[in-house]
């Protein structure tokens, strides 16, 4: 297959008439990683990754494709493949057509486009339908067949447009692993676009946290989770509590909050009442109203609040390691 | 491999179909009745309109088309003059052969225009209002009469008429041409004008369902311009192409007042023919003419349903 190929945005800026979507952004995109960019509808991931893949013009800025300006050059010129949204299957063609598309348009003869084909049907596990029309497959299998179409054109960079979030719940988590997969076998870079933190999270070797047009974090799944660097991305991420501290606002993982029932001898940081309790199989999460300081979440394991259960409306006190608060950007 | 894949539909399957609340039964009175005797019911008063509106006059026009006739009258008969007259005379064999070339002129022109129309309405105008607009000014021609509209043409066309008098002011010709007004063209002139928007408007509405990030996604693929058009549009619009001339074909084909006006009475149709046949009171010859003309018809139609199922693309 193609080779991984380093993709660079320098200052990329999209802008509608005087609405700026995508302001200034610079970021590297490893070659051969699996990156995700994440953020609330409307932040502007979407139009970033149409920006890579072609199919919306750049403003201002460059994108570059391993150390090669691309950023007038179509889309299929580019050496990147889009994964779309609804698939875009051709609902006239058959499955095989349908991935020997790009090559029927190079004017490449017909048994070996098919051969190709039928390769990259097999790689998606989906040959034995190839002679299927789109809409005689279920939604998991279109996706596959979306993939193949993609991936015949040898790109170094595939861009998947929230490929998950047609599929339901179950599949979802089938398909996150098929693609984590698929791409540590072929070795070149995935951008991924979604809006849901766990499939960044489970997938992602680079998340990239967008809002309101920019970068607001960026780094390995495990820095984003652990260390939100503002109020945004702690909020975004899930599983996070924001609070005040001397005049300035620290993160604190809902299970890194320790909750007693008693005040103890080093004294308790916050008070707070219990306003509901949730059970959520592995963990209970306490939804505390803190007076002054809001409402926190504290996860606790399940082992640890049957042990000593707490009631709705007890208080209970608060405290953590000032290592776990992290201090956020202003 | 396939064990695995088997596994996948399976599962595939079972997932994308939720289990579909079972609905309460309207306590309507219908439903005591078995399904078979409400749903001929249901269909009655359509079945009924149907046949003393459609079915009765086609089997009256084909009892009379056996019918024999002299100078000064008609009588109930069961004869093949009518057809024997009609199907050895040469006349007939040039009239249906001219209906034809009507027919197939037209059909090509409305063609290429209403999918050029339509594919600049759906693809190239990029707000819905505009759409609106634009397509709202193809049907501005509809809101007056066939017949004025046809006429209109005559002025316009005439020996000393404004195309005739701009182009020699303007020193392209000489002389008047004599073929722009009673002559083919501009029969064909007056169909392609008068029909266009029945081929517009299906095309159009077929136009507008593609989803358009298949277009995206034919030029991610590498698709040139030209390529998406034959490889993605055209396939995806043929049911509206289809649609579209059927009604082109036999609005061509049944037509007799387009023929009569625009060609100054020199050229004939099977419409004109079957016209004449009752100006002089010769039903059954009439009725003849039409029943070929209807097989004729259908016979096209089933032709242009061979290249499209239209109930399978609907």
């Amino acid at each position: 297959m193609a080779k991984a190929l380093d993709l660079e945005l320098v200052a990329t800026t999209k802008m509608y008439g005087d609405t700026v979507a995508v302001d200034a952004i610079n970021h590297r995109f490893a070659a051969g990683s699996y990156s995700c960019l994440l953020g609330p509808s409307g932040c502007g991931k979407s139009s970033t990754l149409r920006m890579i893949a072609g199919h919306e013009s750049v403003s201002i800025g460059d994108i570059l494709l391993g150390g090669s300006n691309v950023t007038d050059l179509p889309p299929a010129r580019r050496g990147t493949a889009m994964m779309f949204q609804n698939y875009a299957l051709f609902p006239h063609l058959s499955v095989i057509d349908n991935v020997a598309f790009s090559q029927k348009m190079k004017g490449v003869d017909k048994p070996v486009r098919l051969k190709k084909a039928h390769q990259l049907l097999e790689l998606v596990d989906m040959d034995a339908y190839a002679q299927r029309l789109p809409a005689q497959l279920s939604g998991g299998q279109q996706q596959r067949v979306a993939l193949a179409r993609a991936l015949i054109t040898e790109p170094s960079v595939l861009l998947l447009d929230e490929p998950l979030s047609a599929l339901d719940p179950f599949l979802r988590i089938k398909m996150r692993l098929e693609l984590k997969k698929l791409q540590r076998e072929l070795g070149i870079s995935f951008i991924h676009v979604t809006h849901s933190q766990d499939e960044a999270l489970a997938l992602a070797d680079d998340i990239i946290v967008m809002n309101g047009g920019r970068i607001e974090q960026a780094g390995s799944p495990r820095a984003v989770f652990n260390a939100p660097t503002t109020e945004f991305v702690a909020r975004f991420i899930g599983g996070h509590n924001v609070l005040q501290q001397q005049g300035a606002a620290v993160a604190l993982r809902a299970d890194r909050l320790l909750v007693k029932k008693t005040a103890g001898e080093d004294g308790a940081l916050l008070t707070a009442s219990v306003r509901d309790v949730e059970y959520l199989g592995s963990t209970v999460n306490l939804a505390l109203d803190a007076g002054g300081a809001g409402d926190l979440t504290a996860a606790l394991t399940d082992e640890a609040f049957f042990h000593d259960p707490i009631e709705i409306g007890a208080t209970v006190f608060l405290t953590w390691k000032p290592e776990d608060a992290h201090q956020l950007a202003a | 491999m396939t064990d695995q894949t088997h596994l996948f539909i399976h599962k595939d399957r079972a997932a994308a179909e939720p289990v579909r609340p079972t609905r309460a039964k309207p306590s309507f009175s219908l439903h005591r009745l078995p399904d078979a005797v409400s749903g001929w019911l249901l269909s009655l008063p359509l079945a009924l309109v149907l046949f003393f509106f459609l079915v009765l006059p086609i089997v009256m026009i084909v009892v009379v088309s056996f019918w024999g006739a002299t100078e000064f009258s008609i009588y109930p008969a069961f004869q093949f003059d009518n057809y024997e007259f009609l199907l050895t005379s040469p006349v007939t064999y040039q009239v249906f052969l001219n209906t034809i070339k009507y027919a197939l002129i037209t059909w090509a022109f409305t063609l290429v225009i209403g999918f050029t129309v339509a594919y600049f309405l759906a693809f190239h105008v990029k707000t819905l209002t505009w759409q609106i607009v634009l397509f709202l000014l193809c049907t501005i021609p509809f809101w007056t009469s066939n017949i004025i509209r046809m006429i209109s043409w005559i002025p316009f066309l005439g020996r000393n008429g404004i195309a005739n008098s701009t182009l020699i002011s303007m020193g392209v010709i000489d002389a008047p041409l004599d073929w722009l007004l009673f002559s083919d063209f501009s029969v064909i002139l007056a169909f392609v004008h008068l029909y266009t928007l029945f081929m517009v408007v299906p095309i159009f509405n077929t136009m507008m369902r593609i989803d358009k990030s298949l277009i995206e996604a034919a030029y991610d693929n590498g698709a040139s311009g030209l390529q998406t058009l034959t490889n993605v549009i055209i396939p995806l619009t043929k049911p509206g192409i289809m649609i579209g001339s059927i009604f082109v074909v036999t609005l061509v084909m049944g037509d007799f007042i387009t023929v009569r006006f625009m060609s100054g009475s020199q050229s004939a149709n099977v419409g004109r023919l079957i016209s004449n046949d009752i100006a002089l009171l010769q039903y059954p010859s009439a009725a003849a003419t039409a029943v070929i003309l209807l097989i004729t018809v259908l016979l096209v139609i089933s032709i242009l349903l061979r290249f499209v199922d239209i109930r399978k693309e609907l």
